[in-house]
């Protein structure tokens, strides 16, 4: 397939660099600024080397990634809130344009699904968006194979850096504040953490599980959200002494999406440890599905995304 | 060819003097003068008859109340009136027969639990969720100003646990506190 990609973070050049090796060709990459684009292959590596050090993608301005005979657009832009912009235009545009889209940005899916729904029903192009959610997991393939309305509801731990606080905090005994200078130290943390530890992440992920499981019609605005932020090492305390811990957890059930922090069991399934994601399905006729792994990651999450490119052969 | 005889007699007899049922019920009294008494005579009032009451007074809940398990007999229309009466008359009802407190869950609430009054919080919750509060650990590590955590453990009648939780959840809103809730209750 021939592959635009819009986005060129730790995401868009994961897939860049792993196209070739999947069968597939780069005609264009972009980020906010420029554009590369070549119909016989982008050279990526010149590419992103050249944005490593500060010089432009490409010659090209970035709308001239649309211009390019491509076939399904990588929408690898930055997740956004309210009208998931520019994400949601730039999947807009391709529609119209009967090419397919694979998104690993989680807001135009979250925010605004069921507007994405309507393009691709009048577009020649399909949509998927498999890294949106649990990055390497294949949670929304497992949900598509087992069939319309067979899964019942979803829940699990999609947020790395909360997990990994509360994983420190629990292990050391240390206080939230020190647990999260350390996972900034290490970059399993961002400077600004709040989508994260507020649990405004895992919250979008959940809403696009939600929008799957009932066909549409959630926002971020129908959740019901909390964070890890206010959780006290003793809290933490008190659940090991009765062999709990707590997670982060994000439940899809019965209409309702809620994120919050949950006791559960210490060594229970859901308590992954670390940057590790969990998704628990439960189905009509498989029972309870357990899908875990790496929810974030360049290559990781890359991987979904070519997976979702491999469907649309 | 003849009937099963003994089985048609037993029947005969249940309808017969039927009326007649023996229950266990469990009770938590104050450590007070006069609180045995007070829990007994609802019983004989409402037509229960007592047959044995077995008070334990050197074995004390939790809370610091006294365990005290009363069998009755009563016409089965009456047990429910004698309940309803203990009850209005203020007595701790933790079992009676086939109402038993089965659902146990344990929630952590967070924040100035001390300043929010813990002894208050946790009649609220028995008071509002219908559930018994079974044991409570406090962890205050910086002391009454700081952020503290509180777990308590809750037993709810069977079927009642989500009424419970939701009961928890909105005594912590009232006083400022988070709760950190079980994923599933009941488990």
């Amino acid at each position: 397939m021939k592959l635009a990609i819009v986005g060129a973070g730790a995401v868009g050049a994961s897939v860049a660099r792993l196209a070739g090796g999947a069968g597939h060709t780069v005609v264009a990459l972009a980020d906010s600024t420029a554009a590369v684009v070549d119909s016989g292959g982008v050279d990526v590596e010149a590419a992103l080397a050249a944005k490593e050090s500060g010089d432009p993608l490409g010659s090209r301005n970035p709308e001239a990634l649309f211009e390019s005979d491509y076939g399904v657009l990588i929408e690898a832009t930055p997740t956004t809130l309210g009208d998931a912009e520019p994400g949601f235009s730039h999947v807009e545009r391709a529609l119209s344009d009967d090419r397919h889209v694979v998104l690993a940005n989680k807001g135009p899916v979250a925010e605004r699904y069921d507007d994405v729904r309507a393009l691709e029903a009048d577009s020649e192009g399909e949509v998927y968006f498999e890294a949106a959610v649990g990055g390497a997991i294949p949670i929304l393939s497992t949900i598509a194979g087992q069939g319309e309305g067979n899964v019942t509801a979803a829940r699990g731990v999609l947020n790395g850096t909360a997990n990994f606080i509360l994983t420190r905090m629990a292990a050391e005994g240390l206080g939230y504040e020190h647990v999260l200078a350390e996972a900034q130290d290490l970059g399993v943390a961002e400077t600004d953490p709040t989508f994260d530890v507020e649990g405004t992440d895992q919250a979008l992920k959940c809403v696009i599980l939600a929008n799957v499981l009932y066909g549409g019609g959630y926002s971020l605005a129908d959740a019901e959200v909390e964070g890890i932020d206010s959780i006290p090492g003793s809290a933490l305390d008190l659940a090991a002494e009765d062999g709990r811990t707590v997670r982060l957890i994000g439940e899809v059930s019965e209409g309702e999406v809620r994120v919050g922090p949950r006791l559960v069991p210490e060594n229970g399934t859901l308590a992954v440890t670390g940057t590790q994601n969990i998704v628990q399905l439960e189905t009509e006729h498989a029972g309870r599905l357990n899908l875990s792994g790496r929810g974030a990651g360049g290559p990781e999450t890359a991987s979904a995304v070519l997976a979702d490119v491999a469907r649309l052969e | 060819m003849s009937e099963p005889e003994p089985e048609n007699e037993e029947e005969e007899e249940a309808e017969t003097d039927g009326g007649v049922h023996t229950h266990t019920v469990r009770l938590e009294l104050v450590d007070e003068p006069g609180e045995l008494l007070n829990a007994l005579q609802p019983i004989a009032d409402n037509g229960g008859n007592l047959l044995s009451i077995f008070h334990e007074r050197g074995s004390m809940t939790p809370r610091g109340h006294i365990p005290v398990a009363v069998d009755l007999e009563c016409p089965p229309d009456r047990f429910e009136a004698i309940i309803d009466s203990l009850r209005d008359a203020g007595v701790n009802v933790i079992e009676a027969d086939t109402e038993r407190y089965t659902e146990a869950f344990v929630v952590v609430l967070v924040g100035d639990l001390i300043g929010a009054d813990l002894s208050d919080t946790i009649s609220s919750v028995e008071e509002y969720a219908n559930a018994s509060v079974v044991d409570v650990s406090l962890s205050a590590p910086g002391g009454a100003d700081d952020t503290a955590s509180a777990r308590f453990r809750l037993a709810a009648t069977e079927g009642h646990a989500e009424d419970a939780l939701g009961a928890v959840r909105d005594v912590a809103d009232g006083k400022g506190l988070d709760v950190i809730e079980p994923l599933v209750v009941g488990q």
